[in-house]
């Protein structure tokens, strides 16, 4: 598949919590003033704060363009409501609805919910592989156009285009078909962030990610990490060029002077590996360049950028470093699409089902 | 009550996409997945100056013969999520949705109602079904079945603890950590979100049997039900009202909201010929056939819905199997049915739409205030759900023409007085128990 590379900027709303719908309306608001990819929120049942889903379907209605990408842990959750809210998230954004995969590692959450002990991450990752598995079937299980309200016959839908999906994992099975019909994009963008996932992690995004979150120290090392994630993409049988990679960063725009950062190429500034992931600490206009290196290099697909002070790093993301990035024609100053599928130069998955009909 | 004191008739409305009463292939209907079409509805019934807005579940796509039902309106959101992004688009309505606790663990629905209580500025609801068959369970991680009254101790579990998780946050905003370890449920830690808007979200009960009412005195802020007529109205109200003293509750604690439908016409003769045509509309020819292969656990596809009914009996025992406990004794049901159509000589499809009609207003605007007016103050409801029969704009009508006439007549509100669903209900807030 041939495409114009574009670069791709989303940015992270996570910051201290906070429960009200204003916040991150503004943030998102703003964001979509930057016309970026997407934002994400994290989650996770011990961390202080609002479900991030709930949070994104609240903002969905005052945003018209942006990715909505809700990170949605899949060890203590049923696959079955995984899919139907992700579906359902879709639905109210028209089209902008990703999923963050996220696990439950910790022994804090396994008791929240008595039901399992913690298990080591391998195990977390091969199983959130899975739900990823059952889920993007179960987005498949309505063929689009299974709706037909057909008024000779009284039927509402063809159930020949809805499928049981009968899927047996190692910890859990789903009948099906889903109860939502296929979201609009076919299937939610599905975004999983490899940092702390070990091999297990890396194998599941190659296997069923669109976008692939990483962290380096260096454009070699994005680079090989993605040609890696590609390779590995390959094996499974997808074609390497469905699969976004972002390097994320958790940025700080706080100073106005740019602190000087050893052993990056001679650069005055740049990412300086920390745990658990890189760091930038400088102004919006060096963000910029450093972007611009990265991305000519073909390290990266783009930047998934964590700012450390939501609000005033956003507004200086938007108005410094994107506004510059457009300035010099490397990033878009409009979406042109209306769904983040499209957005990312993604295409609308075809329907397995459908496929495998047609091929019988 | 109303600012004057006098009492008030409670309003929600439930979004039509289910159940017969959808005349879903009318030419005015819309789509049922589309957000447009709940915006829609959702800002007509807070035009109205509703209580709620209320939405359904359903955790598997229900089949017929071993194959998915296709005459039903099939398929929906989910429906915290969809009331999330309709809490952007509305400022005072409630917004309730019906989750299963059988299908749920308690920390994650409890966060997860919260979380729609703080982004709705205290509107959220929770309509509590306990529904735990093992056709559903085959979606679900561990597709157990419990029996009928160890479903309502898990769900008296499943509320008691959701309610410790949402007070255990000082109001001082300290988290403090819960320890419970029940028969069903064992949760350990802190809660992640602070005491919401409304302390509790909501919480609204349907079910209907002795264990069910029981729930509903012992826990529940509404009731919905499905006595519409008066009769049977006044029986559940009186009866289930009685129960709340032995929980230490008031009667005025507990609203009783049956659903009920509507059609208007500009004289009653009209609204008459449109409820027979709405009638019409639900019950298909093959919705009347399959309507009949449910009661008589037999397929009657080489049936003409034109003609009479079937000379052969029913089949209990596939009946059974169908349809699950509770679907009453279908040969009763058959010769009722054969009786009212050799007396009134009706096809098979004009027996199904006489038999399982539910039409609970019918009339001029003015009749229907006036009928639903007086339910309120005689110990039969203290409001209704209102079910449209059509998807989007089958509340329109109702908000524009009868709404300001029950004002008129002084038993609804002009205005939300407060901002929150329990204020709307008249419902005190939680006591916090520290
Ligand atoms: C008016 C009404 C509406 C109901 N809506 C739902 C629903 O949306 N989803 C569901 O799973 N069960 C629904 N139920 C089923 C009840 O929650 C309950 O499981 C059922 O009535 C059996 O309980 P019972 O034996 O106490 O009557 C509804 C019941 C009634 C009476």
């Amino acid at each position: 598949m041939s495409r114009t590379r574009s670069l791709h900027l989303a940015v992270a709303l996570d910051g201290p919590a906070r429960y009200d719908a204003d916040h991150y309306t503004d943030l998102v608001t703003l964001a979509e003033r930057g016309t970026l990819d997407f934002v994400t929120l994290g989650d996770s049942f011990a961390r202080p704060g609002l479900d991030a889903l709930a949070v994104l379907a609240r903002v969905a209605p005052a945003t018209r363009r942006i990715g909505l990408v809700p990170t949605v842990t899949t060890t203590h959750t049923e696959p079955f409501h995984v899919s139907t809210a992700v579906a359902t998230l879709d639905w109210v954004s028209r089209g902008r609805a990703g999923w963050g995969v996220g696990v439950s590692p910790t022994q804090a959450e396994a008791r929240l919910f008595g039901r399992r002990p913690a298990a080591p991450t391998d195990e977390l990752w091969r199983e959130a592989g899975e739900v990823a598995d059952a889920v993007a079937r179960l987005w498949d299980s309505w063929e689009d156009g299974a709706e037909i309200h057909d008024k000779e016959t009284g039927r509402y839908v063809d159930r020949s285009k809805l499928h049981h999906v009968d899927f047996e994992g190692t910890r859990f099975s789903v009948r099906g078909p889903s109860t939502v019909p296929r979201p609009p994009q076919g299937r939610p963008v599905t975004a999983i962030d490899i940092t702390g996932a070990g091999d297990e992690g890396r194998r599941t995004a190659a296997r069923h990610a669109d976008v692939v979150l990483i962290r380096a120290s260096s454009p070699e090392q994005a680079a090989a990490l993605r040609t890696a994630l590609h390779q590995d993409a390959e094996t499974h049988g997808r074609d390497p060029s469905s699969l976004r990679v972002l390097l994320s960063l958790a940025v700080d725009l706080g100073e106005s002077e740019p602190r000087p950062e050893p052993g990056l190429g001679g650069y005055s500034c740049g990412p300086r590996l920390t745990t658990p992931g890189s760091h930038y600490s400088g102004g919006p206009v060096e963000l910029a360049e450093l972007i611009a290196r990265w991305y000519a290099a073909d390290a990266v697909d783009g930047f998934h950028l964590a700012p450390i002070a939501p609000h005033r790093d956003l507004e200086r993301i938007v108005n410094g470093t994107v506004a510059l990035l457009q300035h010099r024609s490397v990033f878009r100053t409009f979406h042109p699409g209306g769904t983040l599928r499209e957005h990312l130069g993604l295409a609308r998955p075809a329907n397995r089902y459908a496929l495998s009909k047609g091929s019988s | 009550m109303t600012d004057e004191g006098r009492p008030t008739l409670h309003l929600a409305a439930h979004f039509p996409g289910v159940s017969s009463t959808t005349a879903q292939n009318s030419s005015t209907s819309g789509s049922h997945i589309d957000f447009g079409t709940f915006e829609h509805l959702a800002r007509t019934a807070e035009r109205g100056l509703f209580d709620f807005f209320f939405l359904a579940e359903g955790l598997r796509l229900r089949e017929h013969k071993g194959l998915i039902h296709d005459l039903d309106v099939t398929g929906r959101p989910e429906s915290i999520t969809l009331l999330n992004a309709l809490a952007a688009v509305t400022d005072r309505l409630g917004l309730a949705a019906t989750v299963n606790v059988s299908f749920n663990e308690p920390y994650e629905l409890a966060r997860r109602l919260s979380s729609l209580d703080h982004l709705s500025g205290g509107r959220a609801g929770w309509n509590v079904v306990t529904a735990a068959d093992a056709f559903t369970g085959e979606n679900f991680r561990h597709g157990s079945c419990p029996d009928r009254v160890d479903r309502y101790t898990r769900a008296a579990e499943f509320v008691a603890t959701a309610r410790e998780l949402w007070d255990s946050w000082t109001p001082d905003g300290r988290a403090r950590p819960v320890a419970r370890a029940g028969r069903h449920f064992a949760v350990e830690g802190e809660f992640t979100v602070p005491r919401s808007p409304q302390g509790h979200p909501v919480v609204i009960q349907t079910g209907d049997s002795d264990e069910g009412r029981e729930f509903a005195a012992a826990f529940a802020d509404v009731a919905f039900t499905r006595h519409g007529d008066p009769k049977a109205g006044r029986a559940f109200y009186r009866d289930v009202k009685a129960r709340l003293a032995a929980y230490g509750r008031e009667p005025d604690d507990l609203k009783i909201m049956p659903g009920v439908t509507f059609v208007l016409g500009d004289s009653d003769e009209e609204a008459q010929e449109r409820a027979t045509a709405v009638r019409r509309e639900q019950v298909s020819p093959q919705r009347a056939i399959l309507v009949l292969e449910q009661v008589w656990g037999r397929d009657l596809s080489s049936y003409d819905p034109d003609g009479p009914l079937p000379e052969i009996d029913p089949d209990p025992e596939a009946v059974l199997a169908q349809a699950g406990a509770g679907a009453g004794d279908p040969c009763r049901t058959a010769t009722r049915w054969r009786e009212l159509s050799r007396r009134k000589g009706l096809s098979i499809r004009q027996t199904v739409i006489e038999a399982t009609s539910g039409q609970s207003f019918v009339g001029t605007a003015g009749r229907v205030a006036a009928e639903m007016a007086g339910y309120v103050g005689s110990g039969t409801a203290d409001g209704f759900l209102l079910v449209p029969h059509r998807t989007p704009g089958g509340l329109d009508e109702f908000v524009d023409e009868v709404v300001p006439l029950l004002q008129e007549r002084g038993v609804f509100r002009t205005r939300y007085s407060g901002t929150t669903l329990r204020s709307h209900l008249g419902l005190t807030e939680p006591v916090w128990k520290g």
